[in-house]
């Protein structure tokens, strides 16, 4: 047992690791969406990792042992196999799932967060800020950290997705619609963002940076930048 | 007609009666092959050429991603190879593969000669060779698709991809979709006609339970893709906005058709491989299936439930939370039935007494990767984490482990499973166990870290990365790994020739099994059985070897030949209770010619050539008439014998023929692609912006008359039934039906010269395509009643073989209730678009 546990946190070290070194990592998480979503995740891998287990522990006695196999009668495999204990386990995770889900939506709340708008063209970002007199675009997506900060997502010409994966998840940019995420950064910093859906020859390219700067540094930047 | 049941002559001269009508002649006869052996190894050995293809696209693409900043190939190509990858693995070789299984096993697993209409199946064979073949040529122009197997738009519309890129998709791939769904209908009624006498539906080996499942799922998946196809087609020759945002399009819709099909279609491919799996699996484990029944009910729900699942491929689309829910569930709970399958098999081996062969290699394989790609499938299925990981590399290796486990490695057990019944030629199994070995180690290393590669935040579709991601080392092993996959398939390629070349003869039934397509002369011979089976227990359970060699004594039915006529047996749908006599049509190039002619319509098309398009269409549509002319009877024979002393009817006789049942259900398919069309009108006025339209369409009263002839014409082809079933003279009728569809061609064409500029807004677009598709099946109408008149003049009509007026009835229906909902929608919408204010 003990060597199991050993490997199982050696497995976990390497995964987190390798992810703190990439700038693009959904394990190394930055704020308080990535994290609800990386903690998901981890529990469905462990939990995935265990059934796995199992399950290939099921077909090898199956193939080396015959006659602990055939104990269980051919109905029972079907109900607790195929029917009782996924119906049970998927019951849970749905619920833990949405439940996640929903405390990360833009809902309005008490301190209204800035609203920032995202604008995709072939093959760029453009950031503007209408609650600072309407300052922009840039280059750089300027956010205050340490608060909730809403981006309005939307695009000139194709699909784009605007995902910062350290922030929190993506959400596509289409035309004709208008799409909001709410993102956090909880620490002042430089995170990197990417186009995640694919919009043409230069989908590759469209890559881009957040500044993150401590709130009352935050208007004072985004001027800067715009000019 | 003799009432004396013809004489079984001995068993050689029976077999060479029965080869002369049923065999392919030689030479250049072989293109006018209908056989169900024939055309279904040329799918399947046609299928695995295409899978080269997809293989060689995936190499180049590991080959440029195995380096940070490669420089081997630029975006242009770099879209262009992802794009084909994806087009020809679903399209091209999983699609086809299943269908080539299902063509070759189905009439033999039955009890049947042949599937219900072989031209059809030669038909779709020539659209599928040609279809494929503009797809795969046009990457030698360099002018392949290169906006991605799904084509979002407004990305593949014209101002984003003006070439010809997109057409070649759009065109190519609808006309391999035709294919499909009439291979589709050919299943359907095949499975559910044509059974061996005493085959009730609970007797039905589950391999045709599960192709029955899929089938229908093609019948009604495949629609919302064509339709989608074909307005977008619709906007990039002639500026129809119906995905266009700035006109009252919505790139959205395109999304929604594409994935309405696209979820469906992966467990269209899953399940004819698990049920290959459900066929190999008892007969490995020496003992019947667990589960028989929980396994049918699994599979029905996992149909149903697929076509609830799609907007789980749209979780990061702005969709409310509270219907992600929805879909998010669903999405869960289709693990479900998916684990009582695996869970019965896991029992029927716990239960039975397992013995190792290169079949259950694969199935092995299956297990393990099948297993992992559901995991990561339950993962997905949860929005808040599909949104870290959709559209990454998470995503692709969840889908590769869905689809190779879920189809590749069940197929490669089934290729090893029924390759000695193809070949005639028992296994060396020297190099499959090194092969699968390669296959299985060089899947898993490319495939598992693709997962890490995601998490990471590699995005797909990116032609290249900078070193600073951190996802060098885990590109480099995917490569490497993809490399040894490869190496592996090349081995599994030689070790089938080899199979091929080498393997020694054998006697029957190879591999101890006990369903029917084992009780015949391996290699098959082409009329599959001498005489047919009667099946008086669950026909996974037979007994081959017996069985057979009863039936090639023609001791079974129809151990004979009767006037150089193709004959099979079809029974009661669900009880399998006896009940016509099917007389299939000989081999000819008909299939071919109209395959060629529809193929020249698609040419014409891709290169705005619209005059040369139509003249194709009239003559596909005129050779379709001369498939038509010579089938039938042209004397009323009553009931002829059929063996074991009984008579049954001829088909032409009855009122449930195969024909009847296959205009169903490709009505079916038909009426699901009008509801999608009617689904896109609404979904535009509900969700698409730049709503209201200036100008609304009012296509004026000639509108309110074309329902009307419609309706009138639906009377008038019953009455036609009704006079014909008396005996009397029914060609005014036919004359009069012919005339006012004639005249309801006209009143649709008055209609759509009254609207405003289509091309205006998707409002006026989707009011023109409503009525087009009015047009089409009024001039459908026509042709059937101008094929009645034909039929009646040929002698094929009498009370009793009424089927020509029949067909026209149900297309005149079909017609009458479509044209009266969509006259209704038409008329509705200025009132709904008044209310767009209150409801958006």
């Amino acid at each position: 047992m003990k060597s199991i546990a050993r490997i199982f946190s050696t497995v976990a070290a390497l995964l987190t690791l390798s992810a703190c070194a990439a700038p693009l990592s959904t394990l190394d998480p930055a704020g308080p969406s990535a994290t609800a979503i990386s903690t998901l995740w981890w529990v469905m891998f462990w939990s995935s990792v265990v059934i796995f287990i199992l399950m290939m522990a099921v077909l090898t006695t199956i193939w080396l042992r015959p006659g602990l196999a055939r104990t269980v009668r051919p109905g029972k495999w079907i109900i607790y196999g195929g029917l009782a204990v996924p119906g049970a386990l998927l019951t849970v995770l749905v619920g833990f799932a949405l439940y996640t889900g929903e405390r990360l939506l833009a809902h309005p709340i008490e301190d209204a967060p800035p609203r920032i708008s995202a604008h995709g063209v072939m093959w760029q970002w453009q950031f503007s800020y209408p609650e600072l007199g309407d300052v922009g675009p840039t280059r750089v997506l300027h956010i205050p950290a340490g608060q909730p900060v809403d981006i309005l997502v939307t695009s000139g010409d194709v699909v784009h997705s605007f995902w910062v994966p350290r922030l929190a998840g993506k959400i596509d940019a289409i035309p004709g619609h208008e799409n909001v995420v709410r993102i956090q950064a909880d620490r002042p910093g430089s995170y990197q963002g990417v186009c995640a859906e694919f919009c043409g020859n230069g989908h590759t390219r469209m890559l881009f940076q957040v500044e993150a700067h401590e709130p009352e540094l935050y208007a004072n930047a985004v001027r800067e930048a715009a000019q | 007609m003799t009432d004396l049941t013809p004489e079984t002559p001995s068993p050689i001269r029976l077999h060479k009666q029965l080869e002369r009508i049923w065999g392919t002649g030689p030479g250049l006869q072989r293109l006018a092959a209908v056989n169900h052996t024939v055309i279904g190894k040329r799918f399947m050995i046609t299928a695995f050429v295409f899978f080269a293809i997809g293989g060689l696209l995936a190499m180049l693409i590991r080959a440029q991603l195995a380096t940070p900043n490669a420089a081997f190939v630029g975006p242009e190509l770099y879209n262009q190879l992802f794009s084909m990858h994806g087009t020809v693995m679903m399209f091209l070789f999983a699609i086809p593969m299943l269908e080539g299984l299902a063509i070759y096993l189905l009439p033999k697993m039955l009890g049947a000669r042949d599937l219900a209409f072989p031209r059809l199946t030669a038909y779709g064979y020539w659209c599928y060779l040609f279809g494929g073949t503009i797809i795969v040529v046009s990457m030698l122009f360099g002018v392949a698709p290169d906006s991605g197997w799904f084509m979002y738009t407004p990305l593949s519309s014209q101002p984003y991809t003006p070439g010809i890129n997109a057409d070649i998709w759009l065109l190519g791939v609808t006309f391999v979709e035709i294919s499909a769904v009439s291979a589709a209908i050919e299943i359907t009624v095949t499975i559910l006609k044509l059974r061996a006498p005493g085959m009730s539906l609970n007797r039905m080996p589950l391999f045709a339970w599960y192709m029955l499942v899929t089938a229908l799922m093609m019948v009604f998946g495949f629609p919302p893709l064509i339709l989608g196809s074909i307005l977008l087609e619709l906007e990039r020759a002639f500026g129809l906005p119906f995905f266009d945002p700035e006109r009252g399009g919505d790139p959205l819709l395109w999304q929604h058709l594409f994935w309405l099909f696209g979820h469906p279609e992966v467990y269209i491919i899953f399940l004819p491989a698990a049920g290959a799996i459900s066929t190999m699996i008892p007969v490995f484990a020496q003992r019947k299936i667990v589960g028989y029944h929980a396994i049918i009910a699994a599979i029905v729900a996992l149909a149903f439930l697929s076509f609830g699942l799609w907007v789980h491929h749209m979780f990061t689309v702005g969709i409310p939370h509270l219907a992600l829910a929805f879909f998010s569930a669903a999405s869960a709970i289709v693990a479900i039935p998916t684990a009582v399958q695996i869970f019965a098999w896991l029992a029927t081996l716990a239960h039975g007494r397992p013995r190792f062969d290169i079949p259950m290699l694969y199935i092995f394989g299956f297990f393990v990767v099948f297993v992992i790609g559901g995991l990561t499938g339950v993962m997905l299925a949860m929005v808040p984490f599909n949104q870290q990981a959709h559209d990454s590399y998470f995503v692709v290796a969840h889908l590769h482990y869905v689809l190779v486990g879920g189809f590749v490695f069940p197929m490669l057990a089934a290729v090893y499973f029924w390759l000695p019944h193809i070949t005639g030629r028992q296994s060396v199994h020297r190099i499959s166990v090194p092969a699968f070995w390669l296959i299985f180690i060089g899947f898993n290393l490319t495939f598992f870290l693709m997962h890490l590669t995601g998490l990471m935040g590699m995005p797909r579709r990116i032609y290249t990365y900078p070193s600073n991601f951190g996802w060098d080392w885990l590109n480099l092993l995917s490569s490497v790994g993809g490399f040894i996959l490869t190496m592996g398939f090349a081995l599994f390629a030689v070790d089938l020739i080899l199979q091929f070349r080498f393997g020694r003869h054998f006697r029957r039934n190879i591999w101890k099994a006990s369903t029917l397509d084992w009780a015949m002369p391996t290699r098959p011979t082409s009329y599959a059985f001498a005489s047919l089976p009667k099946i008086e227990e669950r026909a996974d359970g037979i007994d081959p070897d017996r069985l057979g060699a009863e039936l090639a004594a023609g001791k079974g039915y129809l151990g004979f030949a009767r006037n150089n006529r193709m004959e099979t047996l079809a029974v009661d749908m669900t009880t399998g209770r006896l009940e016509h006599l099917v007389v299939l049509p000989n081999a000819t190039y008909l299939p071919l010619l109209s395959a060629g002619l529809t193929g020249s319509v698609v040419l014409c098309t891709l290169f705005k050539l619209y005059i040369g398009a139509i003249v194709f269409a009239i003559a596909t549509v005129s050779s379709f008439f001369l498939w038509s002319r010579t089938t039938g009877l042209t004397t009323d024979s009553g009931p002829v014998p059929v063996g074991n002393g009984e008579f049954v009817p001829p088909d032409v006789e009855v009122d449930g023929s195969t024909p009847w049942w296959a205009m169903v259900f490709a009505l079916s398919a038909n009426g699901t692609l009008f509801a999608s069309l009617i689904f896109g009108a609404l979904y535009l006025w509900l969700v698409a912006p730049a709503w209201p339209p200036a100008e609304i369409a009012d296509p004026g009263f000639w509108l309110w008359l074309a329902p009307v002839a419609m309706i009138v014409s639906s009377i008038v082809a019953r009455w036609a039934t009704g006079i014909n079933r008396q005996g009397g003279n029914f060609a005014p009728a036919l004359f009069a039906i012919v005339i006012i569809d004639g005249l309801t061609i006209v009143l649709i064409s008055l209609a759509l010269s009254a609207l405003p500029d289509p091309t205006a807004h998707a409002h006026i677009a989707t009011v023109a395509a409503i009525l087009g598709y009015g047009w089409l099946h009024a001039a459908g109408g026509f042709c059937f009643a101008l094929n009645g008149l034909m039929k009646a003049r040929g002698g094929y009509v009498s009370a009793r073989r009424s089927l020509p007026l029949r067909l026209s009835v149900l297309w005149h229906d079909y017609t009458a209730v479509t044209g009266v909902i969509g006259a209704l929608l038409i008329g509705a919408m200025p009132m709904l678009i008044g209310m767009l204010e209150g409801v958006r």
